[in-house]
């Protein structure tokens, strides 16, 4: 929460909307813990990170579609190193759950 | 409306601790969201509609503020299930020295590179000086025990008794031992250590509240000059912050 906090003031301070993505659990090795964040702004600037990059541009997407809607959302991200290969995965295999939600509490 | 996001902003600039809890499953599939706002005093803002629930996550949160290891919990009420993400954010950790000899010096200079705030307190103001101790964040000269009474202790602190005078050393440790502080040592042999043990024993204090106390203060690294102490000294309270045992840390099998 710490890191992402001088980006989210600057955002706001702008007058635009933000959402923030949370690392709410993880089985199995995954490059970052639970309470990792990412923070998206309306206008698609980030800040933080959810992994090692490789999901991140789901959860961009994502985290721009709830700014809309205001909708939180939950998000599954997994892997067994082959089957998921050209999907988005995780680069280390492991299961991570994802809770995006705007920044409007 | 962002009353929540400013004052979690708020309790972060002033270095206080607290606690966000998230609700991000329930098997209704109502509240998905909703947030509480928990304070060391087990107050807290915000709502998940339902009181029973509150009452159980304030209780997992208000833990949560000290350990700072974020996870999902799941609550059950009656047929309903949720799913809570709780993330607790301690304030900085804080080391109080009480006695501002010569394996203070040392032992102010670790702790500072290891990211805490230092509070050296010592009634002696010889020894508590600016010059001794460029590098604490404050410098008390008083009464050790009647400074002690007055802070805020909680499980980020951490408390050194290192004066070796039984009237410093004594009124100190009870204070410190009737709230719940992270890890309070006192200097001084087994023999001094044991001695102490017995007189606070007999001045009312529990078995309990006395095991509490590292004693003789430090790890056994075989340490000789002050400076190799205060890392004796410095290590144990890194250890004990992560609730390492004295047996386990030369122990890679155990967590």
């Amino acid at each position: 929460m710490r890191d992402i906090l001088p980006d989210v003031e600057r955002w706001r301070a702008r007058g635009e909307r933000v959402a923030v993505a949370t690392v709410v659990s993880v089985a199995g090795s995954a490059p970052r813990r639970p309470g990792a964040k990412l923070a998206v702004s309306e206008k698609g600037e980030i800040s933080g990170s959810v992994s090692g990059g490789c999901v991140e541009p789901a959860v961009i997407e994502t985290a721009l579609q709830v700014i809309k809607d205001g909708k939180p959302q939950m998000l599954e991200f997994g892997i067994s190193e082959e089957e998921n290969f050209e999907q988005i995965g995780l680069a280390c295999g492991g299961t991570i759950h994802v809770f995006v939600e705007r920044l409007d509490w | 409306m962002s009353a929540l996001y400013e004052e979690l902003k708020q309790q972060l600039a002033q270095e206080r601790g607290v606690a966000l809890a998230t609700l991000v499953r329930s098997s209704s599939g109502q509240g998905i969201g909703a947030k509480l706002l928990v304070f060391p005093d087990k107050s807290f803002h915000g709502s998940f509609g339902l009181p029973e629930l509150e009452a159980r996550v304030v209780e997992d949160a208000e833990q949560a503020i000290w350990i700072g290891e974020p996870g999902t919990r799941l609550y059950t009420l009656g047929e309903q299930t949720f799913e809570v993400f709780i993330e607790g954010f301690p304030p900085p950790p804080r080391l109080i020295i009480v006695g501002a000899g010569h394996i203070a010096i040392p032992l102010t200079t670790f702790a500072r590179t290891l990211g805490y705030r230092v509070v050296v307190i010592d009634a002696r103001a010889a020894f508590a000086t600016r010059e001794r101790f460029p590098h604490a964040d404050e410098l008390i000269v008083a009464w050790p025990d009647e400074v002690l009474a007055r802070m805020d202790l909680n499980p980020s602190t951490a408390v050194a008794i290192l004066t070796h005078d039984p009237k410093f050393d004594e009124p100190s440790l009870k204070v410190v031992l009737s709230r719940q502080v992270g890890y309070v040592g006192a200097i001084g042999s087994r023999k001094t250590s044991q001695e102490r043990h017995e007189r606070l024993k007999q001045q009312g204090l529990t078995d309990e509240q006395l095991s509490r106390i590292h004693a003789p203060i430090g790890l056994n690294i075989g340490a000789k000059t002050p400076e190799e102490m205060a890392l004796a000294i410095m290590a144990e309270i890194v250890a004990s912050r992560y609730g390492k045992d004295r047996t386990a840390i030369l122990d890679w099998t155990r967590k």
